[in-house]
Parts: C-alpha cells; sequence; structure tokens
C-alpha cells in the first residue's frame, strides 16, 4: 500500500465513524437531528442553570447571599440560576453535621486517612501493600478515637455527627464489619450441617425479603427492649446494627456465588494432601472465590452507600437528613433544586467511582488466570 | 474407653458435626431465651402490654390516599389493609411503568446511533448511582411546587396539573359496563384457544397464518362492538374548577405520583441493563442464521432474539422488581400511606405494640417477596430451555 493510501484511510477514519454511527441510514441521520436538539435543550439549559445563570457566593449586584431573599432570582424576574449560596452556607453541617467546628480538623484527618486506608485493599500491584495492609486494620481504631475523643481529645457525642460523616461511618463501617459476617453465612449456608445451614438460609432469606426500613425500625425501637438496663446503644449504633445485618446478607449471597465457582475438584484435592476443612476454607477456597465475587461484592457495597440515606427516617441527620433541615430553616427554604442537586452529586460520585471500580476489576479478572 | 469417645467427638467427622450442631443450636435457644426473658421484663418495667387485641381498637386517625373507604373510627386491622393496598398498589404501577421504561432504554442503549446510545447510558449512570430516596424526594418537592390550583397546566384539555396533584376525569360505570369487561375476558380466551389451534394446523398442514393481526383484532374489536350495544355504558366526569378548587374528577395525589416516578425511573435503569445484557448474550450466530433463512428483521427479533433474551432476563428482573417493592416501603418520607406509614408508623406510635406490629409489616413484605419470587419462578421455568440444553 502506497503512503497516499495510508494517509487517505486515517483521513477517512473520522468521517467512517461518523458514517456508520449517525449517518447510516436517513432513520439514522433523523434520529441524530432529534438527538442534536435534544443535547442542545437539556444541556443549555441545564449548564445555565448549574454554571453561567447561576450565583455562588455573590449574587448579580456582587452582595454576598446570606439568605434566599438575596439570590438573584428572587430579585430580578427573569432570572433562573441556581443559588449555590445555601451549599456554601452549610458547608460545614453537610460535611461535619453538628460537630463542633473547633474540632472539625478531626474529622478531615480521618476523611484523608480514609483513601490511604483502602487503598490497599483495592489494588494488589502498588508498593509497600503489606504496610497499606497493616494500616487498613489500624484505622478504624484510630479513626474511632480521633472521631469519638479520648485521652487528650475531648468527648463528641454521636448525636452531634452528621452530613458526609454520617453517611460515609454508616458506609464504611457497615462493609467492614457486614464482610466477616458474611463470609461465615455465606459458608454456612453451604455447610454439610443441616442445622448451621438453615439457620444461615433463614437469616439470609429474611433479610432479604424485608426493607432495610423495617431494619431499622426494628432496631431504633426494639433493641432497647431486647438489652438489659443500663446498655442503652445511641441513635447511630442501633442504625448500624441494622445495617451491618442487611448488607452482610446481601453480601453473603455474592460470596456463594463465588463459592460455587470453584471447582469441586480444588476441595478434593486440597483433601486428599490432608488439609483440614478449615485450612482447605482459608488457603485454597476462599482466595479464589473472593476473588471472583469482588464484582458482585462491590455492587452490594453500592447499594448499601446509597441505603445508608434511609436513615433519616429513623431521625439521623445524614447528608439527605442535614439537606433537609436546611431546606427546613426559613432563611433558606424553597432551594430544593440546589440542595437535592448537591446531595445527588456527592452520591453520584462516590457510586460511580465504586461502579468503575467494579468493572475495572471485572476487565481485569477476565485477563488474569485465576 | 473415654478417652476413645473425646477422639471420636474431634476427629470423626460424623461425631463431630453432631457436637457443633448440638452447640450451636443450644448456644442459639439460649440466647433467644435471654433476649425473650429481657424483653417480658422490659417491657413489663415499662407497663407496655402485648398481645393483638390491639388490631380492633379504632386507629383514631385518617388516611388520605385508600382504596377502600376508611374513617377514623375504623380498626387498626383495616388501617393495615388499607396501608397493604396502596403498598401493593404503588408496587404493581411501578412495576409496570419501571418495566416499560427498562425495555424502550435498554433497547436504545443497543441502537445503532451513537449519540442515542449515550443519551441512554447518561440516563441510565445518573439515576441508578443516586439513592432512591433522594429521587423520590427530589421529584415530589417537583411536585408540591407546581403551580397553585388556580394557575394548573392543563394538559389533554381535562387534565389539570397542580401543587395539589393531578386533576383528572373520573371513569363513571353505567350499567351494562360489567358486560364489556366479560366481552374483553372471552375475547382473550378464545384468542388463547384459536392461537393453539392455528399453531397446531400451522405445524400439521405448514400454512402459515397472521395470528397476531387474527388475536389482535378479535381482542380489540370485541369489546367495542360490545360497549356499542350496551349502549355506551362509560362517561367520563371531567374535573371542573370552581371557587378554590376542583369539582368532580379524581386526584392522583402528588405523594403518590413522587412515589411513582422516584421507584419506577430508578429500577428502569437497573432493568434496561438487564435487557441489554440479555440481548447481548444471544450470540451473533443465531441473528444470521435466521437472515440466511430469510427471516425479516422483526420475525427475527420476535421468533428468534426476544425468546432467547428473556432466559437471560427473567432472572435479574425479579430481584429488580422484588427490590422496587421493598423500596415502595419509603413511602414514609414524604408521606404516601404505604404500609409503614399508616400501620407501621402512626399505628406503633399511637399503641406502643412495636415488636407485633414490626413483626406483622415484615410478615407481610416477606409474603409479598415470596409471592413475587414464587410466580417468577413458574414464568421463568416457561422460558427456559425445554429438554437437554
Amino acid at each position: 500500500m502506497s503512503t497516499s493510501a495510508i494517509q487517505n484511510i486515517s483521513h477517512n477514519k473520522y468521517y467512517n465513524w461518523l458514517f456508520r454511527n449517525l449517518f447510516s441510514s436517513w432513520v439514522n441521520t433523523l434520529l441524530t437531528i432529534i438527538a442534536l436538539i435534544f443535547i442542545y435543550q437539556v444541556g443549555s439549559f441545564c449548564l445555565n442553570w448549574a454554571i453561567f445563570a447561576a450565583d455562588f457566593r455573590y449574587n448579580f449586584q456582587g452582595e454576598l447571599i446570606t439568605d434566599r431573599g438575596l439570590c438573584s432570582k428572587n430579585i430580578m424576574p427573569g432570572e433562573y440560576g441556581a443559588c449555590w449560596a445555601i451549599i456554601y452556607a452549610r458547608w460545614d453541617q453537610f460535611m461535619y453535621g453538628l460537630y463542633p467546628i473547633e474540632e472539625a480538623w478531626r474529622v478531615n484527618l480521618v476523611y484523608a486517612l480514609l483513601p490511604l486506608a483502602i487503598i490497599g485493599i483495592l489494588f494488589d500491584k502498588i508498593p509497600f501493600r503489606k504496610y497499606f495492609i497493616y494500616f487498613t486494620f489500624v484505622y478504624p481504631f484510630l479513626a474511632y478515637f480521633m472521631l469519638y475523643g479520648g485521652p487528650g481529645l475531648s468527648v463528641v457525642g454521636t448525636n452531634k455527627w452528621g452530613g458526609l460523616l454520617v453517611t460515609l461511618f454508616l458506609g464504611v463501617t457497615g462493609i467492614g464489619l457486614a464482610f466477616p459476617l458474611s463470609i461465615l453465612l455465606a459458608l454456612g449456608r453451604r455447610s454439610k450441617m443441616p442445622i448451621i445451614k438453615s439457620l444461615c438460609v433463614v437469616f439470609i432469606e429474611f433479610i432479604r425479603g424485608v426493607p432495610l426500613i423495617t431494619l431499622l425500625f426494628t432496631a431504633n425501637v426494639m433493641l432497647p427492649l431486647f438489652l438489659p438496663d443500663g446498655v442503652n446503644p445511641d441513635n447511630l449504633l442501633r442504625a448500624l446494627v441494622a445495617v451491618t445485618l442487611f448488607q452482610s446478607a446481601y453480601m453473603a449471597e455474592a460470596i456463594r456465588g463465588g463459592l460455587q465457582a470453584i471447582p469441586r475438584g480444588q476441595v478434593e484435592a486440597a483433601q486428599s494432601l490432608g488439609l483440614s476443612y478449615w485450612q482447605t476454607t482459608r488457603k485454597i477456597v476462599l482466595p479464589q472465590a473472593l476473588k471472583i465475587a469482588i464484582p458482585p461484592i462491590v455492587n452490594t457495597c453500592i447499594g448499601l452507600f446509597k441505603d445508608t440515606s434511609l436513615v433519616l427516617i429513623i431521625g439521623l441527620f445524614d447528608l439527605l437528613g442535614i439537606g433537609r433541615a436546611a431546606l427546613a430553616d426559613m432563611t433558606w427554604t424553597k432551594l430544593y433544586y440546589e440542595v437535592y442537586v448537591f446531595i445527588s452529586l456527592v452520591f453520584f460520585i462516590f457510586c460511580f467511582g465504586m461502579s468503575r471500580y467494579s468493572l475495572y476489576l471485572e476487565k481485569k479478572l477476565k485477563t488474569d488466570n485465576i | 474407653m473415654q478417652a476413645n469417645f473425646l477422639r471420636r467427638l474431634i476427629f470423626d467427622e460424623k461425631s463431630r458435626s453432631l457436637l457443633i450442631q448440638t452447640l450451636v443450636i443450644g448456644l442459639f435457644a439460649s440466647l433467644i431465651y435471654l433476649i425473650a426473658q429481657q424483653t417480658a421484663y422490659n417491657l413489663e418495667k415499662r407497663g407496655i402490654s402485648s398481645g393483638f387485641d390491639f388490631l380492633h381498637v379504632a386507629a383514631g386517625y385518617d388516611i388520605s390516599i385508600r382504596l377502600i373507604p376508611f374513617t377514623s373510627e375504623d380498626t387498626h386491622l383495616r388501617a393495615y389493609f388499607v396501608g397493604l393496598l396502596n403498598t401493593l398498589m404503588i408496587a404493581v404501577c411501578g412495576c409496570f411503568l419501571a418495566t416499560i421504561i427498562g425495555f424502550l432504554v435498554g433497547v436504545i442503549r443497543l441502537s445503532s446511533n451513537w449519540l442515542f446510545r449515550n443519551i441512554a447510558y447518561v440516563y441510565v449512570e445518573f439515576t441508578r448511582n443516586v439513592p432512591v430516596l433522594v429521587q423520590i424526594i427530589l421529584y415530589y418537592s417537583i411536585l408540591l411546587h407546581l403551580p397553585k390550583i388556580k394557575q394548573a397546566i392543563v394538559l389533554f384539555d381535562n387534565f389539570y396539573l397542580t401543587n395539589r396533584g393531578l386533576y383528572s376525569p373520573q371513569p363513571i360505570f353505567k350499567d351494562g359496563f360489567s358486560i364489556v369487561i366479560w366481552s374483553l375476558v372471552i375475547a382473550i380466551a378464545i384468542s388463547f384457544f384459536l392461537k393453539r389451534f392455528l399453531k397446531n394446523k400451522q405445524e400439521s398442514t405448514g400454512k402459515q397464518y397472521p395470528i397476531f393481526l387474527i388475536n389482535s383484532a378479535i381482542i380489540i374489536f370485541t369489546p367495542i362492538i360490545f360497549y356499542y350495544i350496551m349502549g355506551m355504558p362509560l362517561e367520563f366526569d371531567s374535573p371542573v374548577l370552581k371557587g378554590f378548587n376542583f369539582k368532580g374528577g379524581m386526584v392522583i395525589r402528588p405523594e403518590f405520583l413522587g412515589m411513582l416516578f422516584g421507584l419506577s425511573i430508578y429500577t428502569a435503569a437497573f432493568i434496561s441493563e438487564t435487557v441489554r445484557s440479555g440481548i447481548i448474550s444471544v450470540s451473533k450466530g443465531q441473528r444470521e442464521a435466521s437472515q440466511a433463512l430469510g427471516l425479516k428483521s422483526n420475525l427475527i427479533m420476535r421468533l428468534i432474539i426476544i425468546p432467547q433474551a428473556l432466559r437471560v432476563i427473567i432472572p435479574p428482573l425479579t430481584s429488580q422488581y422484588l427490590n422496587l417493592t421493598k423500596n415502595s416501603s419509603l413511602g414514609i418520607a414524604i408521606g404516601y400511606a404505604d404500609l409503614v406509614h399508616g400501620f407501621g408508623g402512626i399505628s406503633l406510635n399511637q399503641t406502643g405494640r412495636a415488636i407485633e406490629i414490626m413483626l406483622i409489616v415484615m410478615l407481610t413484605y416477606l409474603t409479598i417477596s415470596l409471592t413475587i419470587s414464587f410466580f417468577m419462578n413458574i414464568y421463568n421455568k416457561s422460558v427456559q430451555f425445554k429438554g437437554n440444553a
């Protein structure tokens, strides 16, 4: 092939792509035009609303917005842009709840260390992974000490926690506590002992058959009834119990899928080498099964992270609860679009990130030999 | 002898598993016993009585959204049924709408048009990565901030969209409408048998019949003919603005609409993904083979692709229906009077019978879940491979 022909092909590459994907037939061309008009209309409206016509901290007259009456759209009749000042004004609450602001550095430190704590679990080819894994096990205690307080730090009760802190706390702790529990449940469900098996089956199917909100209600109302005097877990802990049990049932099913994918030969070979049940499980079955099960496990984690928003119904102030509280305030009421769009965006960033990670893993597993 | 017995307990698999199970069940039973003991003590100390007699006491609150008549003098048991019906109503409507949107978006995601494909992709990613509760509350807020009744948005002349809900004409069934309904049922039955008959005939003779066309004609035209024979026994009562409110017609409350939009838009994103993966799972060779046989593209879709795709779609679709039904319990956040809001919330606060009420609510959801899985399993069996796969 001559040089000019090659150039011709590469020149035509874009043309071919356009033709194949947008203008292959007259129906397709019509669809393309409709889609373009739709994108232009919706896109320009959204961009204008959220950015170009929006107020951030100051309105169009350059005044600092301190209540909704100062938003441009409430002064000028033609203005319609978002008024993000509510987010600025309530930023601390969205991030920390009612956590004392002079102690907020403690929360910030915990936020900042979170990526370091989970990076060792997420990626297996990073340098010094061993130390990151060590840190993962230290982190929960460190975070608890930093957040709740103790020797040297003033105690901040969980009733002061709120916003993203509660959302992340419930999400991360719920997942972390549910993981070991779910492995036991999944193993129990595949156990040959009928009583253990049926206990696990009943637990898993019961939890999966009822809505999370009923579990939250139950934990909230009934946990104090079940426990002796003096043991009175606070609201956050009650929610955490419900969330953990809920997540462990779903995670157990994901892990069971991984366990089922392990060929019998693996177990039989291990047994013929004289390994006991726990040795076989720990060294042969689980490492392989968990690897297969990671994508579905991540999916259940996304589900749980979204479901933490339900705790607002039992009176906790997570991200959504703080948002609703901000809207109930007379100074900022009616700016519900801004608040809910902001909350949606925060959830979207976390959940979309997790789903990308799950996709990345699936791709990686396809090439790896397990 | 003694040592031998102990050895067997630890090293013999059968005896060991018996030992472990005995221990587990013993621990479990004593835990239950302790909790029950403690609960009874706590209940007594707080002066909370127990039992199910409260079900027959007057509820003392009103429920705005109801399918059967309910006043505050009615019992908690009736409140339970009102809530249950509302839960089922939102679940059925939500599943229906979510399936339609989900299939549509799933097909669009496989469109050959790059822009269409990606608009659907953006929709899916944005709706499934935002909690359904946030979406429900957002849509509900939008509905609450619609124009007031005086400035209602008029749709199709007779529908009025306001901040108090959607006012729409109410159908009034007069005598004889039941006959129209029965004629529809009979038409469906006839078309079912006709389909079997014509299919058998086609298989024995090889002659093709336009089964679909004939049956659609039967199902559509029979009720229409009977409708006119019976003297048009259906009228619509349109809402008319009188003073500060609408007279006549019926109103679909914003709570219901908010739940419906939130649940179905959220679930549709997941359904569209299962539909997409189902269609992709049908191998390319199937399509090419049917093209080589000279089938038309709509026939390829109907006879080759969809039956095989359904096999992959049904199981995850079932779990999406289950999720939607369970998520319908979020109605409490916006005041949709479902099972959790009325019976599980207000009744619980008024009677204080937390254990009994939560037990009833949970068992109800379990029953609904199991029923849905049961029927979907039957349907799933009917679409799976028959014989050796």
